[in-house]
């Protein structure tokens, strides 16, 4: 039973994962029609930027946290204004292949330096160690990575759907020329939606450092499964991708200590079922 | 082309001249040529596909590419994007009506900024449309095409703006609400409001406009005021096809 509960955790943090990463891209999907492929490198981007931080300039996790999100959704901002948004219009592809050759360039440069093995990230003191729940040990640092996201998911949820700044996003999403119409600067929400995008892939990014060590290629690995989760939800919900983030973490725990060979696949194999069923998602709108 | 009478003298408030428009390759204006005065309702009419939707996109700044000159409040706009001309006071409810089906009624409603003070205060609105402030958290597209129509217009006169362009707000309605949209825009009129409108639909057009221009082939062709309606039965007749 130990071993069940130790995978369910290792799941639920993967989920967490999962869940940050697809909705940032569903979030820049809806709005810049993007399917953005530089998720998985400003991912890492996040996780080295905290990396610096703290071995450049003395700052811990804990303003990293905050300084990390801020510093790549910048970054991000300036690939959409000087790349990006030229692509507007144009097919999916442009984009997909546009953010690829950028995923591939900044992995690059960061692999020129750092080689491919991690660089370990300590665990902040105050999160150090762990408790003993009775019916399994849990370590404190994993237990905040699932609640804090968590809260970060449902916060962004709360953001688009229930506030007047979510309302001018949605209705963006919908019909850009008739907002922009009403005198809200649409292309300059666009930059603003896509640093936000990139600022919760970035802060996943800081989260998975003091478990997964900062690698330029932590990433590219990452990413397809986040595809996948992303196919699976549907591109069009912000609570799909929560749910299915953290479901399919889940559900790829399960698989470890139930049938362990197939636990790199599961996520696939669901992909395939629900396009052969439902191909927009089990969430998602009809585009 | 003949020139319509103007009905009250000074400077236009909207004023376009030699207008062309174009989607992507495709020639849609070729020279239109009008104005709009303060306080007035001046309706384009045309048949379809004439460039009248084209021209009030094109004032409101969501057509790429266009040529000529059009001037708000004397001030040149012709380059303008769309969110500064809409700051500038004007306020564009679309065919089709632009509902979100995202948003419920209330966000629907507070989408557009408020660009000035002077706007309708939200009890002044749920006065002149009743029917929103009962299903106010409704999903925006469940309402009826009437209802619609309503909010369409409620949610630009909330802004401030006072010059309003109104494409075919009678699209596919029941008389009845027809009737309801009518004494709308009279009531807007005598508060002052200035309103360009398309329409395909004559007859309602006679009951609020002041005067008229016709739309053919991406032209202005003719122009007549309200007072002169009977007399250019015959040629509108000609010119609408009914």
């Amino acid at each position: 039973m130990q071993a069940l509960y130790a995978q369910l955790l290792v799941g639920l943090i993967n989920g967490s994962f999962y869940a940050l990463l697809s909705l940032g891209l569903a979030v820049i999907f809806g709005m810049l029609n993007i399917i953005n492929f530089a998720h998985g490198a400003l991912y890492m981007m996040g996780a080295f930027c905290a990396y610096f931080l703290l071995n450049l300039a003395g700052i811990g996790y804990w303003p990293a946290l905050i300084i990390a999100p801020i510093v790549v959704g910048i970054f991000g901002m300036i690939l959409e204004r000087t790349m990006l948004q030229w692509l507007s219009g144009l097919d999916h592809l442009y984009g997909l292949l546009l953010t690829f050759g950028i995923a591939l360039i900044v992995q690059g440069v960061f692999q020129n330096y750092f080689g491919s093995s991690g660089l370990p990230y300590a665990i902040p003191d105050e999160l150090k160690g762990g408790m003993n729940l009775g019916f399994m040990f849990l370590p404190i640092y994993r237990g905040w990575v699932v609640v804090f996201s968590l809260i970060v998911c449902l916060a962004t949820w709360y953001l688009i759907e229930k506030t007047r700044l979510g309302a001018n996003l949605r209705a963006a999403t919908e019909n850009p020329t008739l907002v922009r119409a009403f005198g809200i600067n649409v292309p300059r929400m666009i930059t603003l939606t896509y640093g936000l995008g990139v600022g919760l892939a970035a802060l996943a990014g800081v989260l998975s450092a003091p478990i997964n060590q900062v690698r330029p290629l932590m990433g590219a690995d990452l990413i397809i499964v986040v595809f996948a989760v992303v196919v699976i939800g549907g591109m069009g919900s912000i609570m799909g991708s929560i749910i299915t983030g953290f479901s399919l973490g889940v559900i790829e725990g399960l698989t470890k200590y139930f049938y362990p060979e197939a636990s790199n696949t599961v996520v696939f194999v669901l992909m395939v079922l629900v396009l052969l069923v439902k191909p927009t998602g089990l969430t998602g709108r009809a585009a | 082309m003949a020139e319509a009478p103007a009905k009250t003298t000074g400077a236009p408030v909207l004023s376009v001249q030699n207008l062309e428009a174009w989607y992507g390759e495709s020639h849609i204006l070729h020279g239109i040529n009008f104005n709009v005065n303060a306080g007035e309702v001046v309706t384009l009419l045309g048949r379809n596909g004439a460039g009248k939707t084209t021209t009030l996109k094109s004032v409101m700044g969501i057509i790429g590419k266009r040529t000529g000159s059009i001037r708000f409040n004397n001030e040149d706009i012709t380059r303008t994007s769309s969110d500064k001309i809409a700051r500038m006071g004007v306020a564009f409810c679309p065919e089709e009506r632009g509902i979100f089906a995202s948003l419920d009624v209330r966000e629907n409603l507070l989408l557009p900024p408020i660009v000035r003070p002077g706007g309708l205060s939200l009890d002044q609105i749920f006065e002149l449309f009743p029917n929103l402030k009962e299903r106010l958290n409704s999903q925006g597209t469940k309402l009826s095409g009437g209802e619609q129509q309503m909010l369409a217009i409620a949610r630009i006169l909330r802004t401030g703006a006072r010059f309003l362009m109104l494409d075919e707000p009678t699209e596919g309605l029941a008389p009845v609400i027809i009737q309801q949209i009518g004494h709308t825009i009279a009531r807007l009129k005598s508060e002052g409001f200035t309103i360009l409108l398309v329409e395909q639909n004559f007859r309602f057009a006679a009951t609020v406009a002041d005067r008229y221009y016709i739309v053919e082939h991406g032209k202005v062709i003719d122009g007549f005021a309200n007072s002169e309606l009977q007399a250019n039965m015959d040629k509108l007749h000609t010119y609408l096809g009914v």
